[in-house]
């Protein structure tokens, strides 16, 4: 564990379904492996394959049927798909940012709002976006402002789930780049979850392909791609034109 | 403020606005003065029709019914209030804690809900008041309770939508409690609907007042109450129309007024 920000070992998930007689879905079957310190790893397979219950496991919003989850990180935060509702509609971005820091901090209103000023120019924007609410930006500027949100609390693992499946190319790419410099400035882990293996090449350092609960196969990406050894990792890779 | 009302300035909210403006003036000018004694009788004026003097006539006993109805607005208008006080807060608890938790919690709350719905908020009221005897305070308690029901399940729901929302998630990963997550997060987004559903109820507990009071289990004489007014201008429906006409029209302003401002809300511009 010592290198290893999370660890997961054969961490097994079910969920309940169905009405009177209830009928267990097994969703993860005997899940394996570490997220070190400063990679970015991908998780990448088809709809219903298990990956946001991963990351669910490790941010312990489900419980494990059996294995284990290790985490050394305290605080991992996550970036969700849908940036429209990933924001309270009820608040300015202002609020929005500093709440991670009432939870977590004792500074005062004036100090948190110099934090804040201080992420939107992390982040790219500028502290005119303070006191604008999450309905009046762009599916992008919402997505920055998600992420610097997540990063408030300095979480040393990002859990980003299909952080730009929602927005156009080139907003995607752009919040792509955010994401890769900011883990390159504070060395941020980010577990990266996508279908996308085209946009995971270039961005991840290792890529792990689930299938039905399982990781049938990882590698880093040259390697994955050029000598894929699975059946169903080629046919992800030929459906992405890859 | 000012963003809200321009957002909502739609026809319903404004007419809406106007009428129930005018009633809450009239019921706090009569909370101060009454043009005369709401329980001076006079019998040189009884059933005297509506003039200068006596704007909307006089009753059985020669009371001005302006005065009354003044009055009536005042005891209909409070217990509706608290009716709806009682509902709101209570049925914001209830629904909250069930939409949030869910789970076993959500179950037994909710049955016990369920069963207090199948009874119409009248009759559950009349067992209540049976139970509790007549009284202003023993009215509003009785359609308060009768009240929550309706309000838990509204927030029930809301909450349960808003549940499904990442950004309740997010507040979680962020540290926020349980309590903080429902009351801080997730209540004012639910705001809209349940500020339409409190205008609504508000109409439903001045129509079950003014019900109660018609059958004689509501505001005890010599209060005036607006259902009363009614109940005991029946016998005089065609000796002395106005004195059922003009309880009967304020009733059904109030209920129109917030109708609207509840419609007119919901909508946006």
């Amino acid at each position: 564990m010592s290198e290893s920000l999370v660890r997961l070992k054969d961490v097994e998930v079910s969920f309940a379904s169905g009405g009177i007689k209830k009928t267990e879905k097994q969703v993860l079957k005997g899940v394996s492996f570490d997220i070190k310190p400063g990679e970015i790893l991908g998780l990448a397979g088809e709809s219903g394959s298990g990956k946001t219950t991963i990351a669910k496991v490790i941010l312990k919003m489900v419980d494990i049927k059996a294995g284990s989850m290790e985490r050394t990180t305290n605080h991992p935060q996550m970036i969700f798909q849908d940036p429209y509702g990933s924001l309270n509609p009820a608040y300015n971005i202002s609020w929005i940012m500093q709440e991670p820091l009432r939870m977590s901090t004792k500074l005062n209103a004036a100090q948190r709002q110099e934090k804040v000023i201080g992420m939107l120019k992390e982040v790219g924007l500028d502290e005119t976006y303070m006191e604008r609410k999450p309905g009046e930006l762009s599916g992008g500027q919402r997505q920055r402002i998600c992420i610097g949100t997540a990063l408030m609390r300095e979480p040393r693992l990002l859990i980003a789930d299909e952080p730009v499946s929602a927005l156009d190319v080139t907003v995607a790419s752009q919040v792509l780049a955010l994401l890769k410099r900011l883990h390159e400035e504070k060395n941020i882990s980010i577990l990266f979850i996508s279908h996308d293996l085209r946009t995971m090449y270039n961005f991840c350092d290792r890529i792990m392909i689930l299938r039905e609960g399982r990781i049938i196969e990882e590698g880093a990406p040259k390697e994955l791609y050029k000598n894929p050894k699975e059946e169903y990792t080629k046919l992800l890779l030929a459906s992405a034109g890859i | 403020m000012k963003k809200w009302l321009k957002k909502h300035s739609n026809f319903n909210f404004i007419i809406g606005s106007v009428i129930t403006g005018v009633l809450l003036l009239t019921v706090l000018i009569g909370i101060f003065a009454t043009p005369y004694d709401t329980t001076q009788m006079s019998a040189a004026d009884k059933f005297a029709k509506p003039s200068l003097a006596h704007w909307m006539g006089c009753d059985n006993y020669g009371r001005d019914i302006l005065s009354r109805v003044m009055e009536g607005m005042g005891n209909t208008f409070l217990i509706a209030v608290l009716t709806v006080l009682i509902g709101t807060v209570f049925g914001v608890i209830i629904g909250a804690l069930c939409g949030y938790f869910g789970g076993l919690l959500d179950d037994i709350l909710m049955r016990i809900n369920d069963v207090l719905f199948s009874f119409p908020s009248i009759l559950l009221a009349l067992v209540i008041i049976s139970l509790l005897g007549t009284g202003r305070l023993n009215v509003t308690l009785a359609l308060g309770i009768a009240f929550i029901p309706s309000f838990a399940r509204i927030v029930r729901s809301e909450v349960k939508k808003q549940c499904s929302l990442d950004y309740v998630k997010s507040a979680a990963l962020m540290g926020a409690g349980h309590m903080r997550i429902i009351f801080v997060h997730i209540l004012p987004n639910i705001m809209p609907v349940l500020l339409s559903s409190v205008m609504i109820g508000f109409n439903n507990a001045v129509l079950a007042e003014a019900g109660l009071s018609y059958l004689g289990i509501g505001v005890q004489p010599p209060a005036a109450s607006l259902g009363r007014m009614l109940s005991e201008a029946q016998s005089f429906l065609f000796t002395a129309p106005w004195y059922a006409i003009f309880p009967g029209l304020v009733i059904v302003l109030t209920v129109l007024g917030f109708a609207l401002l509840a419609e007119g809300t919901t909508e946006e511009e």
